[in-house]
């Protein structure tokens, strides 16, 4: 991803420090009056080109509904202008649309860094998080719709509520059959290679942008969906939980809406803004599942 | 879900430029193999006028092959069957979570290796027929 803004190069100053170091006096002075030229240079290059781009408008078309307001009960999209910064996100052109134009314009947001999952929009045609997507990765204009195949509540906020019962069904909890004595400072320590295995998966944040994107959660509604699923194989491949344990979340993600709806088209892996390799997951437990009741005899 | 209004194209396949690899494997996947389950039915009653005896058959076998339409269709079909048994074996290395990373670059691999299959068997398919 690229914020769009140059890092200056350091690597350079500092060797030229390094021999700088061991000449003259005489060199010293002058390397430091070229060093704070090139420095002026660098400023006045930044603030010309600033300018230039304070010059630079991105077109927002965002889509509106409220079926609540006269007038307002048919779906459009509304076109707004915003001046664009160096390392604009999408989320922060919203938010300069709804502090400048439009202050009805409704969308949810908490963190602005990718971390509370309220802002999973679709922007583009694509489920990105607003936060995370930046204006210079974009085609512009720039279309920001809600997340499809959750119904919407107003403009860009969807309702939830189904994608966390998905969530809440695997029982997304930490639920070990034992617990360490309190002489062994009551810690539940976890081996590092276990820990590698369910690094990725423990880093959902709840987006719903993969749900969005997969085709077969949209036709079935009670498909547990890849991030619920993920959720599973977080706890499932968690050795400290027990075998029992296992058995019972292996139940869950084997029903008849469970994994085996997977058809891999690997649009969720697509999406994830977290990046969990969400197919690689549902494969795996599917393997699990199989291996689970194979038997030969 | 259910929607509470038409949001026109956003769910739907007028999207269908916006789709990725592993979308257009799907979707062709199921295409390849509907089609090969219809050819399925044609072979059978193709085959089965040998039950007529032996003339009837050749006959048949002969007045179809005479036909351009029908070379034309074998073209279709190689290029149908070559793609499902390419994007099979893809399909076959994601389910034992081979090489996953990689699903899309061996998605455009079947594309491109069952194109040039069937370029190579143009020849042998039409030749005489036109
Ligand atoms: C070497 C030959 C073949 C290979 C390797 C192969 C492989 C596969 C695989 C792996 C799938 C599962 C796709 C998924 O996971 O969603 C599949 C689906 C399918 N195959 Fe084949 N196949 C072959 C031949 C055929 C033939 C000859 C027919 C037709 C008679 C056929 C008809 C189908 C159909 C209709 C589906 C889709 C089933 C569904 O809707 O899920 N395949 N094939
Ligand atoms: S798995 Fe990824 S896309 Fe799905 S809800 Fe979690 S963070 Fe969002
Ligand atoms: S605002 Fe929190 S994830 Fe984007």
């Amino acid at each position: 991803m690229s914020t769009g803004i140059q890092e200056s190069e350091t690597e350079a100053d500092t060797e030229e420090q390094d021999t700088a170091a061991e000449e003259s006096a005489a060199q010293r002075q002058r390397m430091e009056t070229k060093r704070q030229r090139a420095a002026e240079r660098d400023l006045q290059e930044k603030a010309e080109e600033e300018l230039d781009d304070s010059e630079n408008a991105v077109e927002l078309k965002v889509f509106r509904y409220d079926p609540e307001v006269e007038g307002k009960e048919e779906p459009r999209f509304d076109t707004f202008h915003v001046p664009f910064f160096k390392g604009m996100t999408v989320l922060d052109a919203l938010i300069y649309a709804r502090d400048h134009f439009d202050s009805s314009l409704t969308f949810r947001h908490s963190c602005r860094q990718a971390i509370c999952g309220s802002d999973a929009l679709f922007i583009n045609g694509r489920q990105r998080l607003g936060c995370k997507t930046q204006m210079v990765d974009l085609d512009w204009p720039v279309r920001i719709e809600p997340l499809p195949h959750q119904d919407v509540v107003k403009d860009l906020v969807v309702d939830m509520e189904h994608f966390y019962d998905q969530m809440e069904s695997v029982e997304p909890y930490f639920d070990p059959e034992e617990t360490p004595k309190k002489s062994d400072l009551e810690e539940q320590r976890q081996d590092r290679e276990n820990r590698e295995k369910i690094k990725m998966s423990t880093r959902c944040i709840w987006c719903g942008a993969c749900m969005s994107s997969c085709n077969i959660a949209a036709g079935d509604n009670e498909y547990l969906g890849p991030a619920a699923i993920n959720k599973a194989y977080r706890f499932a491949m968690d050795e400290r939980e027990g075998e029992n344990m296992k058995q019972h979340r292996l139940n869950i993600i084997e029903q008849e809406h469970g994994v085996w709806r997977c058809q891999t088209q690997f649009s969720c892996t697509e999406v994830c803004p977290k990046d969990i390799p969400l197919t690689e997951h549902i494969q795996e437990l599917k393997r699990e599942a199989v291996k689970n009741n194979l038997k030969f005899w | 879900m259910s929607q509470s209004y038409d949001r026109g194209t956003v769910e739907d396949f007028g999207r269908w430029k916006e789709f990725s690899a592993g979308m257009w494997a799907w979707i062709f996947h199921k295409f390849t193999g509907w089609v090969l389950v219809g050819y399925l039915f044609t072979h059978i009653a193709v085959l089965s006028t040998a039950t007529q005896g032996a003339t009837t058959y050749t006959q048949t076998i002969r007045g179809l092959e005479a036909l351009a339409i029908v070379r034309v269709l074998e073209v279709g079909l190689l290029a149908v069957a070559v793609f499902h048994i390419l994007n099979g074996v893809r399909l076959l290395f994601v389910d034992l979570g081979v090489g996953l990373e990689a699903q899309d670059k061996s998605f455009y691999a079947s594309l491109v290796l069952s194109g040039a299959i069937v370029v190579a068997s143009v020849p042998t398919f039409v030749s005489g027929a036109f």
